[in-house]
């Protein structure tokens, strides 16, 4: 049985343990393609693990996970990775930037990484340090850039291949609230330029707030809301 | 504005009498600010004048009123209907957010469903100020951040009482 229609990302009733340790405990979720999807929960509840097994990090120990129609839990690994590769995006609390690399080639690398040639990666990158609001920055290491500018070049990097889906993991997490909130603003202004779907885990109620909607994961489970089983 | 409908909500838990109304009212949600006795008998008034509450024959005993008010079917629906409201997302919420917490819960209704009727009402409202914040002028801003701080505090005593729900039910009805 295929995806259903309209869903480019979907969970069904994925369980997921480390060790002894239940994570996910039969969590469906689903996201249309252009939404911005906020997963929400306290700390613990298991909203990164169900993120990065819809982005095909971990996979479940049963139930399915589905991308654009094809099954992502059956695939192995190499397949797996190309598919993070070629539709993919990731922002995580922490920017990640490769410390040696300059901005402007930390922003190309996935374009290096999908065998483009340096230079025509260095020019598709570079637009989007004036999108961003980072010109200027291009030359500059990660041990250079303040923690707002750092994660919007890690925004860059996750948009510059023009993925389909863009993970985002507390993406604001190590910013204080103000920068927050314009790394947010950038992020949203841009995904909606490009018509990606974004899943953004957070527990910021102000940072879920920019999505189209939001669900709650709780003890491993994606909780029905009370309001939607009124108005369903 | 909440004393009629806690006072109607402690008459669907059990008919009684004026007094023992004030000392429950006063118990669960008067914490600092006891009801005025006043307050309790014309409150019953109007709400039996409204077909909400009925007014049982004087009993015997002691006390200035002893007569024993019953909740109608009105006031049980009014109840209900109130328990499952949003309340519009507004600073000093918390008071009402709480009487219908323990309120459903010393009714034995399950509060996760209105906490999660509030949510959703309050993360809607946060949308529509993020979104003026976003676009807006810098005053619009301010003014959307404004509101948006309150809701938050809102939303986290929201969290925090779904995530504490189980010592307070123990609380509340032991």
């Amino acid at each position: 049985m295929s995806s259903d229609e309209g869903f480019l990302v979907e969970a069904r009733n994925a369980v997921l343990s480390f060790g002894q340790t239940p994570a996910l405990q039969g969590a469906n979720l689903s996201a249309r393609a252009g939404e911005i999807l906020a997963v929400t929960g306290p700390s613990g509840s298991g909203k990164s693990t169900l993120l990065h097994c819809l982005a095909g990090i971990l996979v479940p120990d049963s139930g399915e996970i589905w991308f654009d129609g094809r099954r992502v839990d059956t695939q192995r690994e190499p397949e797996r990775s190309a598919l993070r590769r070629d539709h993919f995006g990731f922002v995580f609390q922490f920017g990640q930037l490769v410390p040696e690399l300059t901005a402007e080639e930390n922003v190309a690398l996935p374009l290096l990484l999908a065998k483009s040639r340096r230079a025509s990666a260095l020019a598709e990158a570079r637009p989007w340090f004036g999108r961003l609001g980072l010109d200027g920055l291009e030359g500059r290491r990660s041990g250079e850039l303040s923690g707002g500018q750092a994660q919007r070049v890690a925004l860059a990097r996750a948009l510059v291949s023009r993925p389909k889906v863009l993970f985002a993991d507390e993406p604001t997490g190590s910013l204080d609230s103000l920068t927050g909130e314009h790394v947010m603003d950038l992020l949203v202004a841009s995904v909606r330029e490009e018509g990606t779907t974004v899943v953004l885990v957070t527990h910021e109620p102000r940072v879920a707030a920019y999505a189209n909607r939001e669900v709650i994961v709780r003890d491993g489970k994606v909780t029905p809301l009370f309001v939607e089983r009124l108005t369903s | 504005m909440t004393v009629p409908l806690a006072l109607l909500g402690l008459l669907e838990r059990e008919s009684s009498h004026g007094y023992d109304l004030k000392r429950d009212y006063d118990t669960y949600f008067g914490r600092g600010k006891p009801l005025p006795a006043g307050q309790v008998y014309s409150t019953l008034g109007r709400l039996a004048r409204d077909g909400k509450v009925e007014v049982g024959e004087a009993e015997p005993g002691s006390g200035p009123d002893r007569k024993r008010y019953v909740i109608t079917e009105l006031g049980v629906t009014q109840v209900e209907t109130w328990l499952t409201e949003p309340v519009a997302g507004e600073p000093h919420l918390q008071t009402v957010l709480f009487t219908k917490v323990v309120l459903a819960l010393l009714l034995e209704r399950d509060p996760r469903a209105y906490l999660d009727i509030q949510r959703a009402a309050h993360m809607e409202r946060m949308r529509e100020l993020t979104e003026l914040r976003r676009t807006g002028s810098t005053i619009d801003s301010l003014l959307a951040d404004h509101g948006v701080y309150h809701l938050e505090a809102d939303l986290r005593w929201i969290d925090q009482t779904v995530a504490r729900l189980a010592a307070l039910t123990a609380e509340v009805r032991s």
